[in-house]
């Protein structure tokens, strides 16, 4: 077959998609964002019928997956690293249930942090959940190693993670296809209490999980996918997992690295092989694109072991992705240098031209005004930018929905009035269950859900809140008369200030709605329109 | 045939676009190509890059090693300056649009900026939105950068026009010529002056 030109998420998609999933469930975030919408605008998906809509968050997409899983068909489900924390709860229970079709868990770390909030090695939570855990380093890896993750899953009767970081999800290069299988048939556990975890079958069923260990640590020898290539000089052998093999083997003529290298791309950690270069080598490289989990395990708790090298003892940089100049300079191979850099003025990101989150911060601000600092507890998404220059609008952004949540304990201790800044998909995503708290506790905060009827920051994907909000804040039980909706336009700032001002001195629970349109979702709108016309004529 | 090549420029300035006509054209060629993006936050606005590595054998790594690309393709002279450390010393050039993306309030002066281009040993700085205004629309711009750098891609002309036909065909004929013609104009411009 032809070799396709794929990003490392849409590989991930393909190999799916060949391997016959019925479903794909998913909530946007960077850098696992375009796994679904490949999938969603994929003419063979459509052709078999494979579901593929957004789900509201990361943990309902996870446990729906687990229910397609139950009536015996495979499912993809996808989310960026921080994505799985909202899953977790699903995803640790789903190594208990075990699965009946098969189950693969993508999670899309991101190392040096280009869109998130922190660099979490989602390996950990493989090791955590003791599920087999894989690690491609290419995209051809990563459409085969998909295929091969399904075909464990029901081999062994396990949900099986793949972990990819930011520079595989968002680079492209040639892969090949492999013959497509079918989908499965709907048919259910054989035995029906399998997913029913009360103490009495959970321990069952925990101890099944251990039971299957071995099998998965020979599974992760003979595979194929960690490979030990031997080299004559025994000075220094190499652990390499994932990407990190590629900046390895970079640093060599014809990629032939001369000391014996170890890649590691399947979990659990192959310890046979892991003993057999240790014990053949002086010193042991570990180059790790994440946290230092192997070298870790190697050094112990006591940190005795002076033969191994990597993030842990300075070799390599504590924190951040890894790259080929890193990793030459951790061979202690010399660098190129190219020209210096001038000194440049950052170019940090902004909110678009025109985007209605401008005119909803200008009202804020200008309302803050009469309050001291520190007030507004943010989310994220696009609107998170205003905590730079020139808007300095917020004072928070943890994780999804914490705004409304953190603004309900500020004002418990005392930070009367407080402001919650949340945008519509954020707010569906986690935000529902917050303001519930909000108005059982009758706290007296003022909830901006800034409404641009899509997932912005990801790329304007489709918002599950889109044309609920009122409804949702209506139904969770905030009083009529101060749930407020207003249009953020330069024009009506006047008048936004008075409706903020206005429910900034209500004693109770409050909700400001600035609904305008996304101005790169309207415009993309506008485009197609166009096409539609020319097309017509 | 070996190039490693970075592109730089603005979110939203069509940076990807030169990637993926280039990608295209190496693929006619039947080349093996990488090719590392920029998605997500930084898209909105702030100064984004993205790796392209072509080459007759295997490729690696993703990412190019400091000191060692042999292009730089910009669509805007002060992100040309950020990555100029990775820009090889003794062969590399920098292709740079001189017209400047103004969205910071500390953006330097345009001539010391320029200045700063100019210190190199090889480099093409070209005024690539008159040139694309003149073939007929300033959105060009960005092809126009690329038709500078082709004196030193190795890819044949030919196989970069048939890249813009399959990018751009779905938006109809005029779409394609006002590129095609945006690429030549970059193209002579750079060999006037090479």
């Amino acid at each position: 077959m032809q070799k396709l030109l794929l990003l490392g998420d849409e590989a991930i998609a393909q190999g799916a998609l060949d391997e016959g999933i019925s479903g794909v469930y998913a909530y946007p975030g960077t850098p696992s964002t375009e796994i679904t919408e490949y999938i969603q605008e994929s003419k063979q998906a459509k052709e078999d019928k494979v579901r593929s809509l957004w789900s509201a968050n990361e943990k309902t997409a996870m446990e729906s997956a687990i229910g397609m899983s139950y009536a015996g068909k495979r499912a993809l489900v996808c989310m960026k690293h921080v994505g799985l924390n909202v899953a977790a709860d699903a995803f640790m229970n789903s190594s208990i249930t075990g699965v009946n079709g098969g189950l693969v868990v993508l999670s899309a770390d991101d190392p040096s942090m280009h869109s998130s909030q922190n660099e979490q090695d989602s390996r950990v939570y493989g090791k955590f959940a003791q599920i087999p855990t894989m690690e491609p380093s290419n995209q051809q890896e990563a459409y085969d190693m998909t295929r091969y993750a399904f075909e464990i899953s029901e081999k062994f009767n396990t949900p099986v993670l793949i972990r990819i970081t930011t520079r595989l999800a968002h680079s492209r290069a040639g892969v090949e296809r492999k013959e497509k299988a079918k989908q499965n048939e709907l048919r259910l556990p054989s035995d029906l209490k399998q997913y029913i975890l009360l103490p009495a079958i959970a321990r069952k069923q925990y101890n099944r999980l251990l039971g299957m260990q071995e099998a998965f640590r020979n599974e992760a020898v003979n595979s194929g996918h960690n490979r030990l290539i031997d080299a004559e000089d025994k000075s220094m052998g190499i652990i390499a997992c994932g990407l990190a093999y590629n900046y390895l083997v970079e640093n060599f003529e014809n990629q032939k690295v001369p000391y014996p290298v170890l890649k590691i791309s399947q979990y659990p950690v192959p310890v046979d092989k892991v003993r057999e270069m240790y014990e053949s080598v002086d010193q042991v490289l570990v180059l790790e694109d994440g946290y230092p989990v192997i070298e870790e395990l190697l050094r112990g708790l006591l940190n005795r072991d002076q033969k191994v090298r990597g993030r842990l003892d300075g070799t390599i940089p504590r924190a951040g992705e890894l790259n080929p100049t890193i990793v030459a300079k951790a061979l202690g191979i010399g660098v190129e240098e190219g020209f210096e850099i001038p000194p440049l003025p950052g170019r940090p990101p902004v909110l678009c031209e025109g985007c209605s989150h401008w005119d909803s911060f200008y009202a804020l601000n200008e309302v803050m005004e009469a309050y001291s600092k520190g007030r507004v507890f943010s989310d994220i998404g696009c609107y998170t930018l205003s905590a730079l220059k020139p808007l300095e609008s917020i004072n928070s952004c943890v994780d999804m929905g914490a705004s409304i949540t953190m603004a309900i304990g500020a004002t418990d201790a005392g930070l009367v009035p407080s402001v919650a800044a949340i945008g519509d998909s954020t707010f569906t995503h986690s935000g529902i269950t917050g303001l519930l708290d909000a108005v059982n506790n009758r706290s007296p905060i003022t909830v901006l859900i800034m409404d641009n009827s899509t997932t912005g920051m990801t790329g304007g994907q489709a918002s599950s809140a889109y044309g609920k909000v009122d409804d949702i804040v209506k139904g969770v039980g905030v009083e009529e008369e101060h749930i407020r909706v207003v249009t953020p336009l330069r024009r009506l700032h006047e008048e936004n200030v008075k409706v903020f001002e206005e429910e900034l001195k209500y004693d109770g629970v409050s909700v400001i709605i600035a609904r305008r349109e996304c101005v790169q979702t309207l415009s993309r709108r506008m485009k197609e329109k166009a096409r539609q016309k020319r097309e017509a004529r | 045939m070996k190039k490693d090549i970075i592109i730089s420029g603005v979110g939203g300035q069509g940076i990807l676009t030169i990637a993926t006509t280039i990608g295209t054209a190496a693929l006619i060629e039947g080349l093996q190509l990488k090719q590392s993006e920029v998605h997500g936050m930084s898209q909105r606005g702030g100064d984004v890059q993205s790796h392209l590595r072509l080459s007759s054998n295997d490729i690696a790594s993703d990412l190019i090693p400091e000191g060692k690309a042999d292009l730089i393709i910009s669509v805007e002279p002060l992100e040309s300056l950020r990555y100029v450390n990775m820009l090889n010393k003794e062969t590399g050039w920098l292709i740079s649009s001189m017209n400047p993306f103004k969205n910071i309030g500390d953006y330097p002066e345009l001539e010391n900026v320029l200045n700063e281009i100019w210190k190199l040993p090889r480099y093409v700085t070209i005024d690539a939105n008159r040139v694309a205004k003149d073939q007929g629309s300033i959105k060009a711009a960005n092809i126009v950068v690329l038709g500078a750098a082709i004196p030193f891609l190795d890819l044949k002309y030919e196989s970069l026009k048939k890249a813009l036909e399959v990018m751009f065909s779905k938006k109809g004929q005029d779409m394609v010529t006002l590129n095609h013609k945006a690429l030549r104009a970059g193209k002579e411009y750079a060999e006037e002056r090479t």
